[in-house]
């Protein structure tokens, strides 16, 4: 688990634009692939000291049952709701088309 | 009658009282300062927004309340704000300081926003920011930088350096902030300003619009500490909208100032950070960070030295749960919704636009920080990563917790140094994250610290911050210590370190 | 592309269960029936105007955040209990990363590796054996938006010229319950998956935490299988085949799949691991459009939630909630109507349980509600093609038809009529009856003009039954039945018949 991962290569950097859904051009693929590359390597002195046994922290004030109950409350109006849709028909969102999954 | 000029320089905490006393108005205050906005923004660039009618018919209902014999609805009724442009208010314009949201108008209003406007506290507009609150320079704004009024060619720190430089320009008494690994913090100390970051939950982060959940506090800022403690009081609180937030009584800052301003520091332990200072900090800070001690030391606190020696992997654990939790929290920036939209056509797939929009709509740095927190999450690697970063958080509470053992609250130079030239490390992003060294620790602990001015560095005559850090939910001692040394402060040089920044050309 | 048709043969059933044993894991998401969504207060309502249930949070505007249905969580763990699963003493939700548009934060508020129930079981009835299908987990998630895509060649989403978002469902609770590996069930496995989901069904429905209404997506189940060489240890290849929303279809669903998937392994070819839909028309399954990317869905805790602690006492305080459970019910229905085991079976195999019982509840005798609903109708439902329940004839309506008949007022042929008629959307029974004319002739002066002239027809008949050949009084009514076309009560006729020609039968 302390063992750190290869570094980033051109490919890697590609597939995580795709993954997070980033156009980005070749320049910018060749500048990320440096930095990024040398971002991971001070970064990655975290795993030297994570021993198996230090549990992680997740919030400053452990909180946990936090709840609401299950009662209607108001939403947006249909009208404020679309107000802000690049594109808008029939009262729904119009968007291009979506490839995939039915 | 007081002239503009004279309301711009007042504490928020005379303005309100000058309004309740009919002195003035809070349509005169208003005025004021959105004629120094108009006078001064060209040159500083604090402001994305202006919300001058919306401001003045805010302050006019004060005033007809207070006419109608209503009671004043907070201690700061009537008093103007800048509002970081990163928290919704419904129907005014909120970008984030991205491209992607130009032009979006929330239908609804923060949690904040909600308690500013109930306090009668008038919203001036939304302030400059870096994208998302990914800086610490306001130059990854996508409206372009916001200049430190103190040298018009230097950065005003950031994420929130249009909210410091609307205070440090007399543009704004108040400000609203948020930090995330000292967004807050360090925009304060460069600009000689003072601004809080309270206990991760004391703050509602409902409408903010969200850059790392876990770290993510709104805060107060001003000019003073009272000014400080008195819009703390304003927005802390629980919020049954947030799940994270602390469902607990607001702790008594204000009545901590009052006690700060009229004590001494006898009988308090304060922790000098031997982690936070020496190497990679400017000699001035040092120097002026080495006068605070001795002026504490002289107001009769106890100083002790603390060893926090995982402090040493903060920085890595930060740029690593924060990029992994905004890759996320920025995936909803999809130009389906809402927002910018890039490529659409009859042709164009919405994966294809999603990806034109999110390439072309985010800046050079939230792109980056989006590809290195999907990395760090992606299988295989999330231990050693993201996991592990969680878990140098627990290391570094633990530091923290044994410091407090023996101190009441510690000291630190809030930033390593003074205002650096706009454009000085935008091509280095490392040498950009350095910045944050002394206020990230206290953001992967969640715990509350401040930084308010100590003075200006004698090798680049710039304000200095000391960042005073208090025990999770320990803020009534961290604004104590605060207040005392202003006090002090004030009583050796006549005034507030802000009251001493060159002034600024006038637009006639 | 998933348009494009498959080429291959399909193997006989029975011959691919020869060669191969069918593994299968089943998932099946349901709907909860709170009143509220998931994360927001929005109402989970079914058909309201398309964007008028959606809020800030449900529609992922910038600085919203998620806050968790209280009730959701109870729902989710009475499910965990119900089926016999641990309860966790402390989990998280964790986000799901990957972009779709019906899902608006591009990431779906899931649980990953904590659920909240895990480690149980179902036991289900199939052909009299008692399969306990095991229960991995059941955790807590959110629905997505529906959209609509409209131009396009075909119409459909690969043609689509451009999508219709509608987020009214976005962030209604979802429970999704997976199954362990169900091995060793052989040719039954398509029986066992109806089975399994069908008894999940009625577990829900008892719990009365959905309304588990398949036609309309509360209760969704994805069926995944595989082969493996008869008696080898090693899996196969996995296929997912989704959206399959009728029972019926689930028993397709994976019988299509061991035929499928035997022809290409018994050819030597392999199976590809795919998300397959089922297509309800023809009956079959075809592939989705394959990712040209392996998903990584960058799972984390979700960090604007706090971890659920379910406290021991809250746990044992829904338990006691717990209502009487399908199979606890079953006995005692089938200690009510005096069943036999076999009986109660047959009756549990037709899914005909919940129908008698509602029939009787609503007026008629066990023995009527069961006649009707496992032989009369039980066949219109072969014939159709379709499952009891989807017949369109409601247990008030049969059991409407059943008082008629016990109040004489029609006879077994007739009823069978009017049970046509409201099968055939002609309406309630009263109205098919009036419509028809379909009641019994019980008005004696025009029965005797019938019965006076079937004597006259058949004199020699008549003499018979004077000199004591009663039987032969069979003729008669015969006759007078046929008159009457089948109206007339033939007890009624008989006593007629002695009448008239002054015999006294006993
Ligand atoms: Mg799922
Ligand atoms: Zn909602």
């Amino acid at each position: 688990m302390s063992s750190t991962p290869p570094a980033l290569t051109r490919e890697d950097v590609a597939h995580l634009a795709y993954l997070t859904r980033l156009q980005l051009t070749d320049t910018e693929l060749d500048t990320y692939v440096g930095q990024l590359s040398v971002i991971l390597d001070s970064v990655a002195t975290v795993s030297r000291v994570a021993g198996p046994d230090i549990a992680p922290t997740t919030h400053a004030v452990p909180l946990t049952n936090v709840f609401r109950e299950d009662v209607i409350v108001p939403g947006l109006e249909h009208n404020a709701a679309m107000a802000g849709a690049p594109a808008v028909q029939d009262g729904r969102f119009r968007v291009p088309q979506i490839l995939g999954e039915e | 009658m007081s002239s503009s000029t004279d309301l711009t320089r007042m504490t928020a905490a005379g303005l309100a009282t000058a309004i309740a006393a009919g002195d003035t108005t809070a349509v005169e205050v208003t005025k004021a300062h959105l004629d120094r906005i108009a006078a001064v923004d060209g040159d500083v660039h604090a402001f994305l927004h202006v919300s001058a009618d919306r401001a003045l018919a805010q302050a006019a209902s004060i005033d007809k309340s207070r006419a109608d014999g209503n009671p004043a609805r907070s201690p700061l009724s009537g008093v103007p704000l800048a509002l970081k442009d990163i928290l919704v208010q419904e129907g005014v314009p909120t970008t984030a300081g991205s491209k992607i949201l130009e032009g979006w108008l929330p239908p609804y209003d923060a949690t904040v926003t909600k308690r500013l406007l109930d306090a009668e506290i008038v919203i001036l507009g939304k302030t400059n920011l870096d994208e998302f609150a990914m800086g610490s320079s306001t130059e990854n704004s996508a409206y372009g930088p916001t200049r430190n009024p103190w040298d018009l060619s230097k950065i005003p720190g950031g994420s929130g350096g249009g909210s410091a430089a609307a205070l440090a320009a007399f543009e704004a008494p108040l400000a609203i902030g948020t930090d995330t690994g000292g967004s807050i913090r360090q925009p304060a100390s460069v600009t000689g300003t003072v601004g809080a970051k309270p206990t991760y939950g004391g703050v509602s982060r409902y409408g903010v619009i969200a850059l790392a959940s876990s770290l993510d506090q709104v805060g107060p800022c001003a000019r003073t500490v009272m000014d400080t403690a008195l819009l703390h009081e304003v927005i802390a609180g629980h919020d049954p909208r947030e799940s994270t937030s602390i469902p607990q009584p607001v702790p008594q800052v204000v009545a901590a100032v009052k006690r700060g301003q009229s004590e001494d520091l006898s009988g308090i332990r304060i922790g000098v950070v031997k982690q936070l200072g020496g190497k990679g900090y400017q000699s001035g800070v040092l120097e002026s960070f080495d006068s605070a001690v001795a002026s504490l030391t002289a107001l009769g606190a106890e100083i002790v030295e603390v060893d926090c020696p995982h402090f040493e992997y903060a920085l890595a654990a930060y740029y690593l749960i924060l990029p992994s939790e905004c890759s996320s929290n920025l995936a909803r920036f999809d130009a389906m919704r809402y927002g910018l939209r890039v490529g659409d056509s009859s042709a164009a797939s919405a994966e294809e636009v999603m990806m034109l929009t999110r390439g072309q709509g985010l800046g050079a740095e939230v792109k980056r920080r989006i590809i290195l927190g999907a990395y760090a999450l992606s299988a295989g690697y999330y231990d050693a990563y993201y996991g592990s970063a969680q878990k140098v958080r627990t290391l570094i509470r633990q530091d923290f917790e044994k410091a407090y053992s023996t101190a009441d609250v510690l000291i630190s130079p809030a930033s390593p140094v003074t205002a650096f030239a706009i454009g000085e490390k935008v091509d280095d992003p490392m040498a950009m994250y350095l910045n944050d060294l002394a206020t990230i620790p206290g953001s992967l602990a969640g715990i509350p610290a401040m930084s308010l001015p100590s003075g200006l560095a004698s090798d680049t005559g710039l304000p200095v911050g000391l960042q005073i850090m208090g025990p999770t939910l320990g803020e009534e001692a961290m604004y104590r210590v605060a207040a005392t040394f202003e006090a002090d402060y004030v009583s050796r040089h006549g005034g507030i370190v802000a009251d001493f920044a060159p002034e600024l050309e006038l637009v006639k | 592309m998933s348009h494009v048709m498959e080429m291959f043969d399909l193997m006989d059933y029975d011959k691919a269960i020869e060669m191969f044993d069918p593994v299968m894991g089943l998932e099946v998401h349901v709907e909860l029936g709170t009143a509220t969504k998931m994360f927001c207060g929005c109402p989970t309502v079914f058909g309201g105007e398309p964007n008028t249930h959606v809020c800030p949070v449900c529609l992922a505007l910038p600085g919203a955040m998620p806050a968790v249905n209280r009730l959701a969580v109870e729902y989710a763990i009475k499910i965990g209990l119900a089926l016999n699963c641990k309860i966790a003493p402390w989990c998280r939700f964790a986000r799901k990363n990957y972009f779709y548009p019906d899902m608006p934060k591009n990431f779906q508020t899931s649980q990953y590796d904590e659920p909240i129930a895990f480690d149980g079981y179902l036991d289900v009835d199939v052909d009299g054996e008692t399969v306990r299908v095991e229960i991995e987990r059941a955790h807590m998630e959110e629905d997505t938006g529906k959209s609509l895509h409209v131009g396009g060649a075909t119409g459909r989403i690969h043609g689509a010229d451009y999508s219709l978002l509608d987020y009214n469902r976005a962030g209604v609770p979802l429970v999704e319950i997976v199954t362990k590996p169900i091995f060793g069930t052989k040719a039954s496995a398509p029986a066992v998956a109806r089975a399994y989901v069908a008894a999940l069904r009625d577990l829900l429905r008892a719990l009365g935490v959905s309304d588990v209404r398949m036609d309309q997506g509360s209760l969704r189940c994805d069926v995944n299988l595989s082969l493996t060489p008869a008696g080898s240890p090693v899996l196969g290849t996995r296929t997912e085949t989704k959206n399959v929303n009728s029972l019926r279809s689930v028993e397709r669903a994976a019988r299509y799949e061991v035929s499928r998937q035997g022809a290409i392994l018994a050819a030597g070819g392999t199976i590809k691991q795919e998300t397959r839909h089922f297509e309800e028309a023809s009956g079959t399954t075809r592939p989705g459009r394959s990712k040209e990317t392996a998903e990584d869905y960058r799972y984390f805790p979700e960090p604007d939630l706090v971890p659920i602690a379910p406290d021991p006492a809250w746990v044992e305080e829904l338990r006691a909630t717990l209502p009487e459970l399908p199979w606890v019910r079953r006995d005692r229905l089938q200690a009510d109507w005096g069943l036999t085991d076999l009986e109660m079976r047959d009756l549990v195999a037709a899914e005909a349980v919940e129908l008698v019982a509602a029939t009787v509840a609503a007026g008629a005798s066990p023995a009527e509600a069961r006649s009707w609903w496992s032989a009369y109708l039980g066949q219109k439902a072969n014939v159709a093609g379709v499952s009891l329940e989807e017949l369109p004839i409601t247990p008030t309506q049969v059991a409407q038809v059943a008082a008629l008949v016990s109040s004489g007022d029609l006879n077994a042929k007739l009823a069978r009529q009017v049970i046509d008629g409201v099968l055939a959307g002609e309406g309630e029974p009263a109205d098919v009856v009036k419509s028809h004319g379909l009641a019994v002739v019980s008005d004696d002066s025009a029965l005797q003009k019938a019965v006076d002239d079937a004597l006259a027809a058949q004199p020699d008949v008549a003499e018979r039954i004077r000199s004591g050949k009663v039987q032969a009084v069979g003729a008669v009514v015969g006759a007078v039945m046929k008159a009457t076309k089948g109206q007339a009560d033939a007890g009624r006729v008989r006593e007629l018949v002695f009448q008239t020609l002054g015999v006294d039968p006993a």
